[in-house]
């Protein structure tokens, strides 16, 4: 293998190169980002960059020295606008056209927004540092900022936005915040701690339409026809996979790149990070993870096997991720989302806390705690890595 | 291979424990990360470099020799 495209600068893309070179890849590695910024770390943007904690250079993954020794043939500010897997190129909107021995898709999502409005000044979403620094700018103190959708971003903004004296109202469409993804219970309890810090989370909220006055928003209007008067409105609403581009290729995409239990989408073809839906055989099951460890995994396992035809091994890690809102941290190990139970442990110390255990079928697949010791998840994901049955598992962390 | 961390910024995912936990550990309160070890043994370079690479709040720097 020779000439190693990858396209995406985030954090699975460098991950990927930095992976080829360490495994001993002297070859050429192209890798590609559409921002212009070097690869820098996403999770602070709803964080630490919105509170203004951190400046926008803490997030620089690398220094501009570790970046030079991967001598990388670094192509920022550009997209990929196709690929051709019979003659293995890669054309780029610059008119650029990369040839490849082995191409990495980790091009990853960007934020779904609502219809129409694009171009109202003061409608956010919530992806980019440029997107970050342009929400930033406009939380004072005493501005009005409705949130269109309580998932984790969403939540995330609010607390932070809270922080800063924003006055904040989360809208959710559902019954509960997060249900789809964590349960009803975890839902809740996130529910609950945004209420006692104060910011409204109201329910069964359908938006009809951004409303604004020359082009600058002034509210929400719900279904009901009731109007949230904003002077921000941050559309939280999830995100789409950047496969456009591969829209001619041959591959399979549906939503997100469709690979095997290898991250393998074609001979030759990979995907990591937030994209790339990949059959991860632990859980036996398609999944698209788009939490920050998954994706640095992800482009190591790649690397390994992209250098290694002879001995791929399949990538079936146990998923994790963390969010922070107010004082809480909420983590989780596993494949949540498809869960047939939710079961809510006891806890035994004090304080507001939330221990719930996930089962599929006849097994543990997944655990979260909230408020709690973050040390207590580490036992817990072990057993879902040893595929425990449900009854069993529950037994053996009882008694860790 | 010199290991430092910077536990102001770190998340608590415990990620670095389980791939090096002769290197790693986390305090039990809130558990952000404490560094057993600075100059870690040749064979444990994989899992910290491993470990640098996975943090998810990129805490762990890596000055090698």
């Amino acid at each position: 293998m020779k000439r190693v495209v990858i396209v995406g600068a985030s954090i699975s893309g460098l991950a990927t190169a930095e992976a080829l070179r360490r495994n001993g890849h002297e070859g050429p590695i192209a890798l590609v980002g559409a921002e212009p910024e070097a690869p820098y770390d996403r999770p602070p943007l709803s964080k630490q960059v919105l509170t203004g904690q951190w400046e926008p250079k803490e997030l620089d993954l690398r220094s501009p020295a570790e970046l030079d020794a991967l001598e990388l043939d670094l192509r920022l500010g550009v997209r990929a606008t196709g690929l051709d897997i019979s003659r293995r190129t890669v054309s780029l909107g610059d008119g650029a056209t990369l040839d490849y021995d082995a191409l990495v898709v980790a091009t990853g999502v960007r934020a779904r927004r609502l219809p129409g409005t694009e171009r109202i000044i003061g409608v956010h979403t919530l992806r980019t540092l440029s997107d970050a620094l342009a929400l930033k700018e406009r939380l004072c103190p005493g501005r009005r900022l409705v949130i269109v959708g309580a998932g984790f971003v969403g939540a995330e903004v609010a607390a932070a936005a809270h922080g800063l004296g924003v006055e904040v109202t989360l809208l959710e469409a559902g019954p509960v915040p997060l249900a789809l993804a964590v349960g009803e219970a975890a839902g809740r309890f996130l529910t609950d701690v945004h209420h006692e810090h104060g910011v409204l989370v109201r329910v069964g909220a359908s938006v009809r339409e951004v409303v604004q006055e020359r082009g600058q928003v002034t509210g929400v209007r719900l279904a009901d026809g009731a109007v949230l008067p904003a002077d921000d409105v941050l559309v939280a609403i999830g995100s789409i996979a950047n496969t456009e581009w591969l829209a001619d290729s041959g591959l399979s995409v549906q939503d997100g790149l469709v690979c095997d239990e290898y991250s393998a989408a074609a001979p030759g073809v990979y995907g990591v990070g937030d994209v790339a839906r990949w059959h991860n055989p632990l859980f036996d099951t398609a999944m698209r993870v788009e939490h920050r460890t998954n994706a640095a995994e992800q482009g190591m396992a790649v690397a390994r096997n992209l250098l290694n035809p002879e001995a791929r091994r399949p990538f079936a890690p146990v998923p994790y991720f963390w969010s922070d809102q107010y004082d809480v941290k909420v983590q989780a190990y596993g494949h949540l989302r498809d869960h047939d139970e939710a079961l809510v442990l006891e806890t035994t110390t004090e304080g507001p806390q939330l221990l719930v255990a996930y089962r599929k079928a006849d097994r543990l697949v997944g655990v979260l705690a909230a408020g709690a010791s973050p040390k207590i998840l580490r036992a817990w994901r072990a057993v879902i890595a040893d595929r425990a049955p449900w009854a069993a598992a529950l037994n053996r962390t009882n008694a860790a | 291979m010199k290991v430092s961390v910077d536990a102001d910024k770190c998340v608590a995912a415990g990620q670095c424990v389980l791939l090096a936990p002769e290197v790693f550990d986390q305090r039990e309160e809130d558990g952000v990360v404490v560094l057993l070890d600075e100059s870690p043994s040749s064979e444990l370079h994989g899992p910290v470099r491993e470990s640098a690479m996975v943090c998810p709040a990129a805490v762990i720097h890596l000055a090698e020799s």
